[in-house]
């Protein structure tokens, strides 16, 4: 019987499309993004009510009004710390927190760090395209040194933040990186990303076609190298991530950087939420623990 | 007028003054007797100075009074600090080997005591603080009995041996009392009125888990850190998740996300943090998920003056974030109304979907107070307001079907504002909310589709629950003689000093009322222009320099009081203070009073 509810009622991309189409500029990367999401919410069947996308500022953070699942719309950099908060509310909710590199690495860096460090189970995307886009084109915590922006007309003199060995210092349980330009890896690394019991990090080189003319697709292609290929390279071995995430040139590794799972979710490692979800509990204090607050007082 | 005592026990940082006040406090209100209690301080772990007054009396007890009755200083630095505040009738225990007493006013009784002849000072290191309670306990006229149990509980943790040493000690000094000096004339009474004895942090935080908060979260910051450390230490039993986030930013949203997936959620920072939050809050209005921010003002700007209170957030309040919204501010009367405010705050927030801010200050939140447990309602009244979840939604299967949209709008217009708001979960309404100004059903109107007549429409959709909130919303009342000669207004935590002066005022001869303003917003400037209208002499009294409620009041119904009676120094008003300042301006000298506080700490 349930097996063929199941069936009756697939989830399909066309139940993920959202009311209205993504207005990013044509060619964008965060188009390969959404749909890579899509499919691998397909492919997974979590229900779409049980899915929340919820992202900060930008134009990758309009995601969540292009998907049809639950969404939240929140203010620039605060997204995990929404995506915290909503999470050990309600635990059995898949939460997606999607957003750019100004976004979580600039004024919301500070978040980043701690979300990474708690182990919050969430997977979160970062459609990172080294410039700001929705603002026009300023320089951001991952331009490249040089880059001329409206911002830095003269060229970028602050070193940019490496986001996978930033991650890995800040004790990210999952670190991967993917490539707007390769579908079907993206898929399979948010599919990881969702299964992954606690906090997953995905960067992800989403080209602005208008305002980034250094870090283009054609720049891209012939140099990220998926770690999945290297047959030796083991996402177990925290040091061996550290060494290939800083790796930048003509080759830039794409793929699972690393991984653990002997570490307990920050809700998992909660002992108030063994009842349940939050959302779920009684409100009420029992009577009997309630005197005992107030006997403390006497 | 009625009968008060007042200890005040003064030593530096680290030197033991808390646990004297615990042991006195425990022993007044098992005597059934009412009691306040301030602690003076500075933001210092150890050293410094420190005076912590408890002021007791079969009667209510709402502020710490004018008067010291006994003082009991651990160090010379105390002695010299306050002995010179000590009046007639007063006395003064010391340690007659480490302190030298100075000059006290007549009638003052000077109480030394030998210490190292009376207790092992080699093996007890706060002996002459257990010397002096045991003392000032008999000339306060309580048995023995009362400070034997209350010693018990506290040191039963360290073993009997401590237990007997201590209790040891206190005899000694009570016994000593017993030969050496007078008792105070009027004996404390007792009576058969129980009381719990709470900080306003602490009532703020169990108003919380009584109002079913299911999350809270907090950045330590002084005076609200009492908050954290209460929901921290019961979080389990009260089947509370508690956090501490890297900054009060961090806080709100967070907040904000677990108040989204449905459940209540409370935060509490001072005036520095709020400052940080403020953009949350617009987020709360926006998204129209509601919150409950509680703000424990202390003396600012910037850093301030950690220690010390203040009302000097209002206006921070008023203007908290951008743009208009819907929210409500309510200013909690005393320690027991720090409990009671927050059930009412939450389903106010709730029925109309906006933050709720509670704006409390140091003298609550860290002062103590003698309470009714039956003012502690763990059953209070809990109204979710429009609220779809899991259980009441038409959700139970959980099929792609149905998970896709129907009619479901999360920002539908409607008369009063309200829309039901279903929670992430809830098959059937789907839903995207946004900081952006949206649709009724979640979309954004602020990028490409920017429409002026949605935007307006969105706009007083929202502003409309307004009318809701001010009809929720009791006005205030005068309290006292519609026609007494001077009418002092305050708001939030002067209640209690106020309503003394009042008091002391009419003993004097002059008529006194009091209006004391509770919810700051809604404030119902009609029925205040109403309820001045007859008023002779209006007077606000308030604890910031520029008169934020004045100008608050005068904002919002013009109207102006013939005078202010200000203090900015950090302490708290003290009833003569009131009361001198209304007479002189009774007398015409002046329309601005500003107290100086005697007290040095």
């Amino acid at each position: 019987m349930a097996t063929s509810v199941q069936r009756a009622s697939q989830l399909t991309m066309a139940d993920l499309k959202g009311r209205v189409d993504p207005d990013w500029c044509p060619g964008c990367g965060d188009f390969g993004v959404l749909a890579a999401i899509q499919k691998a919410l397909v492919e997974l069947q979590i229900p779409s009510h049980n899915v929340v996308a919820i992202s900060g500022i930008g134009c990758s953070s309009n995601l969540p009004g292009f998907i049809n699942t639950y969404g939240m719309h929140t203010l620039h950099g605060r997204a995990l710390a929404v995506a915290t908060g909503l999470k050990l509310a309600n635990h059995e909710l898949t939460v997606l927190v999607t957003g750019g590199d100004g976004d979580g690495f600039g004024i919301g860096g500070n978040h980043f760090v701690h979300t990474m460090r708690r182990n919050v189970d969430l997977l979160y995307i970062v459609m990172d395209n080294q410039i700001y886009g929705l603002t026009t084109g300023q320089t951001s915590p991952t331009s490249r040194v040089g880059m001329k922006t409206k911002s830095m007309p003269f060229g970028n003199i602050e070193a940019p933040v490496n986001p996978i060995s930033l991650a890995l210092a800040a004790g990210a349980t999952f670190v991967a990186r993917g490539f707007s330009g390769d579908q079907k890896h993206l898929t399979e690394l948010i599919k990881q990303g969702i299964g992954h019991k606690g906090f997953s990090f995905l960067d992800v080189f989403s080209p602005c076609v208008t305002y980034n003319h250094d870090n283009t697709y054609q720049w891209y292609r012939p140099r990220v190298k998926k770690l999945e290929d290297d047959a030796a390279y083991d996402a177990a071995d925290w040091t061996a991530a550290m060494e290939k995430s800083l790796l930048w040139g003509e080759e830039i590794p794409i793929g699972k950087f690393f991984a653990r799972t002997d570490l307990p979710s920050l809700h998992a490692a909660e002992p108030v939420l063994n009842e349940g979800p939050l959302v779920h509990l009684d409100p009420r204090v029992p009577p009997d623990v309630a005197r005992g607050f107030i006997e403390e007082l006497m | 007028m009625k009968q008060t005592f007042a200890i005040a026990i003064g030593g530096a940082a680290g030197q033991g003054v808390a646990t004297p006040g615990d042991i006195f406090a425990k022993i007044f209100s098992r005597r059934g007797l009412s009691l306040n209690a301030y602690n003076a301080y500075q933001s210092i772990i150890r050293g410094g100075h420190t005076l912590l007054t408890i002021r007791t009396g079969p009667e209510h007890v709402s502020n710490m009074g004018d008067r010291i009755d006994l003082l009991i200083p651990l160090n010379q630095d105390t002695m010299d600090r306050h002995l010179k505040l000590l009046t007639s009738g007063a006395a003064c225990i010391y340690n007659a080997e480490t302190i030298k007493p100075g000059s006290a006013a007549d009638g003052v009784q000077l109480c030394p005591l030998p210490v190292s002849e009376l207790a092992d000072i080699s093996r007890n290191k706060v002996a002459q603080n257990t010397l002096a309670i045991g003392a000032g306990l008999h000339m306060m006229g309580i048995g023995f009995a009362a400070l034997e149990e209350a010693l018990r509980e506290q040191f039963k943790k360290k073993g009997e041996s401590v237990v007997v040493e201590n209790v040891g000690v206190a005899r000694a000094g009570y016994d000593y009392a017993a030969a050496h000096f007078t008792a105070f004339s009027n004996p404390l009474p007792k009576t058969e009125k129980r009381y719990a004895v709470l900080s306003g942090n602490t009532a703020m935080a169990m108003g919380g888990a009584a109002a079913g908060v299911k999350f809270y979260c907090a950045y330590p910051m002084s005076p609200s850190t009492g908050v954290l450390h209460w929901m921290a230490a019961h979080a389990r039993k009260a089947g509370i998740m508690v956090r501490q986030v890297e900054d009060e930013i961090g806080v709100i949203n967070m907040a904000i996300g677990a108040a989204h997936a449905g459940v209540r959620s409370m935060c509490a920072t001072s005036g520095g943090g709020f400052a940080l939050m403020s953009e949350g809050l617009g987020m709360s209005a926006m998204i129209e998920t509601p919150v409950l921010v509680i703000d424990c003002q202390r003396a600012g700007p910037s850093t301030g003056v950690p220690t010390k209170t203040e009302q000097g957030d209002l206006w921070q309040m008023l203007g908290a974030a951008f743009g208009d919204y819907p929210r409500l501010i309510a200013a909690p009367l005393d320690i027991a109304d720090c409990f009671k405010v927050i059930p009412e705050m939450f389903n106010l927030v709730d029925r109309f979907q906006c933050p709720g801010l509670v704006l409390c200050d140091l003298l609550l939140s860290e002062g103590r107070l003698g309470v009714d447990p039956k003012d502690l309602d763990f059953n209070p009244a809990i109204d979710r307001g429009e609220l779809i979840t899991g259980v009441n939604g038409n959700g139970n299967g959980a099929s792609a079907a149905i998970a896709t949209n129907g009619g479901y709008k999360r920002y539908k217009i409607t008369e009063s504002g309200i829309s039901p708001r279903a929670v992430p979960g809830v098959p059937g309404h789907i839903h995207t909310v946004a900081t952006d100004e949206h649709m009724e059903d979640g979309v954004l109107i602020s990028d490409e589709f920017t429409n002026p007549i949605k935007r307006r429409a969105m706009m007083e959709k929202r502003m409309r629950k307004v009318v809701g909130i001010e009809a929720a919303v009791p006005p205030s009342t005068l309290w006292g003689p519609r026609d007494a000669e001077v009418t002092l207004i305050g708001w939030g935590s002067t209640k209690g000093v106020i309503e003394e002066a009042c008091e002391m005022l009419n003993e004097e001869g002059i008529s006194a009322n009091q209006l004391q303003i509770r919810w700051l917003v809604p404030l119902h400037g009609e029925v205040i222009l109403e309820l001045l209208k007859d008023a002779r002499q209006t007077i606000i009294v308030e604890n910031n320099y520029s008169g934020q409620f004045a100008r608050y009041l005068r904002s919002e119904t013009s109207f102006v009081p013939d005078g202010n009676i200000r203090k900015y120094d950090g302490e708290p008003f003290m009833p003569h203070h009131i009361v001198e300042a209304v007479k002189e301006q009774l007398a015409g000298k002046t329309k601005l009073s500003v107290p100086m506080h005697e007290i040095m700490v």
